[in-house]
């Protein structure tokens, strides 16, 4: 029996994904990503990253690898920012442009990569318009109040703005937020604030346990913090690219 | 319509299954019709704890796919005549253990029985989430000790989130029943306090059960402790965490100390 096709929807979708920009040299990089991940275990498992290669002169050789050696942590790569064109490909993951999918053409591959930057604005501006239209934009102004103890293995995840949590955070769960947290009661769990690149976002808790504790991206984790911060409350912000921590009386 | 039980825990070897045999039986002594399911696929014990293995013909497989009735399936206790085993299959794969045909036999044991007693294999998975699934109480048993608490705290959201209660917007009863509770290793400060597991996972305390040799002595008997030794202190600690799930405001006595709780002021600033 033929049946009418139904017509094909494309909707418009923004996510909040992870940014990480390796360094050269990379062996050294990734023994700091270990680091990083053994102290707070499954921190980058499912979730999507971006690796941002922007200004990296390294051939397409040392790309595949740095890629495989991500995946073998279980950090999978959803897409390439800051790639001269000669480093993209089939096998590789895609071309992104500041957060929005980029062209894949690059007039300017032969020539240094900021002027590669600079040749896609034009593009770029169209873009953040069809997104605007499309999806909801990431506009740091919402606010979410969670009235009930985040348990292990949740995640509150609001990119849009601040999140507030009347309850604990347990060990194992996460709070991850465009602007600040607000914690009234333990966080033992962990907390990263100000993703979208806010800067100014802090982190409030009554008691502090907690296992990691992120603003834009800088991170102190469990055996970062001050022995004597345990226990207490206490607010974290972001001084330079240095969290800063104080008990709040 | 009898109230549907979950006891659950995430971890395993904490004494769920003791629990439910205890609890079972504590609330048939009084009276009131009660079945315990096992829902522990491939990895059966509630027959044993309860003296029926030897009487196991069908189980809840069998009756899920249609190859006994669950009249065929149910075995009576030998002691209290109100309480009854719906026992697990020793052999078959849990994959048998179909959405549909669990909500069929507990909708059937709600309407026969005044509690329906579901014994959670350890885990998240398909087990135990079936078994949690059509529950209007549960009872979270957790030892005081750090991964049994962080894995309970775990199946309290799933309880919150998982469950048909949850999925229609409404609030899952939850209870904390603290087992295996060690008061020398409590005063060695080897185990976490009791405050401090009450504060982690915030929800009332149904009671705390002491570490006891007379639990195994029970089961090697292949009897609910609460039927071996009414008199044994693990037996008085089931028997008054049943009187508390009755509605009872009893507080909760720390084995060892002075000091007791009262669940309800717990459970008051809880979720
Ligand atoms: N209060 C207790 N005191 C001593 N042993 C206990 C107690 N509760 C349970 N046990 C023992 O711990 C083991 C695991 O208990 P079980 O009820 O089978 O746990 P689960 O069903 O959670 O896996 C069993 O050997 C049981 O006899
Ligand atoms: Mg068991």
């Amino acid at each position: 029996m033929l049946t009418k096709p139904r017509p094909i929807r494309l909707k418009g979708r923004s996510f909040l994904a992870l940014s990480l920009a390796p360094e050269l040299p990379f062996e050294d990089w990734l023994a700091g990503l270990d680091d990083l991940a053994a102290r707070s275990a499954g921190f980058f498992l499912r979730r999507p990253v971006v690796l941002d290669i922007s200004g990296l002169d390294i051939k397409k050789a040392e790309l595949r690898t740095l890629v495989d050696e991500l995946s073998q942590r279980n950090v999978r790569v959803m897409g390439l920012e800051g790639a001269r064109h000669s480093l993209l490909g089939p096998d590789m993951p895609p071309a992104m442009n500041d957060g929005r999918p980029a062209s894949d053409f690059d007039p300017s591959a032969e020539d240094e990569s900021d002027e590669a930057n600079e040749s896609v604005a034009a593009q770029d501006a169209l873009a953040v318009e069809t997104i605007e239209a499309a999806g909801p934009s990431v506009q740091v102004t919402g606010s979410l109040v969670v009235t009930e103890p985040v348990r292990s293995g949740q995640s509150v995840f609001f990119p849009e703005g601040d999140v507030t949590i009347i309850g604990s955070v347990a060990s194992g769960a996460e709070i991850v937020a465009g602007g600040s947290i607000h914690v009234y009661g333990t966080l033992r769990g962990r907390a990263l604030a100000g993703t979208t690149g806010n800067g100014s976002a802090r982190i409030f808790c009554r008691k502090l346990e907690a296992e990691m504790m992120a603003i834009d991206g800088f991170y102190l984790t469990a055996e970062d913090m001050e022995p004597d911060l345990r226990g207490r409350a206490v607010q974290v912000w972001l001084e330079g690219h240095a969290l800063k921590t104080g008990i709040l009386s | 319509m009898g109230k549907v039980i979950v006891v659950t825990s995430g971890k395993g070897g904490v004494g769920k299954t003791t629990s439910s045999a205890a609890l079972g039986a504590a609330l048939a002594q009084n009276g009131d019709k009660v079945v315990v399911v096992d829902f522990d696929v491939g990895l059966r014990n509630l027959d044993l704890v309860m003296g029926a293995e030897r009487r196991v013909v069908y189980d809840l497989v069998n009756v899920i796919q249609g190859e006994a009735k669950l009249t065929q399936a149910l075995i009576r206790d030998k002691r209290v005549e109100t309480l009854y085993l719906l026992p697990a299959s020793q052999t078959r794969d849990k994959d048998n253990l179909t959405p549909e045909g669990v909500e069929k036999v507990v909708a059937s044991l709600k309407k026969a029985f005044d509690w329906v007693i579901c014994d959670s294999p350890a885990g998240i998975e398909r087990g135990a989430t079936l078994a949690m699934r059509h529950a209007d109480i549960a009872i979270v048993v957790t030892n005081p000790e750090v991964s049994s608490v962080r894995d309970s705290d775990r199946i309290i959201g799933l309880l919150d989130s998982k469950t048909l209660k949850a999925e229609n917007g409404e609030r899952m009863e939850k209870h904390l029943l603290l087992t295996r509770y060690d008061s020398t290793r409590a005063e060695r400060g080897d185990m976490l306090k009791v405050d401090d597991v009450l504060e982690i996972l915030s929800i009332p305390l149904l009671g705390i059960i002491p570490e006891s040799m007379d639990v195994l002595r029970a089961s090697n008997l292949g009897s609910p402790v609460t039927l071996a030794d009414e008199n044994s202190a693990p037996s008085r600690a089931y028997f008054d965490a049943v009187r508390r799930l009755r509605g009872e405001a009893l507080p909760v006595t720390v084995p060892g100390e002075r000091r007791s709780f009262f669940g309800k002021l717990f459970g008051r600033k809880a979720a």
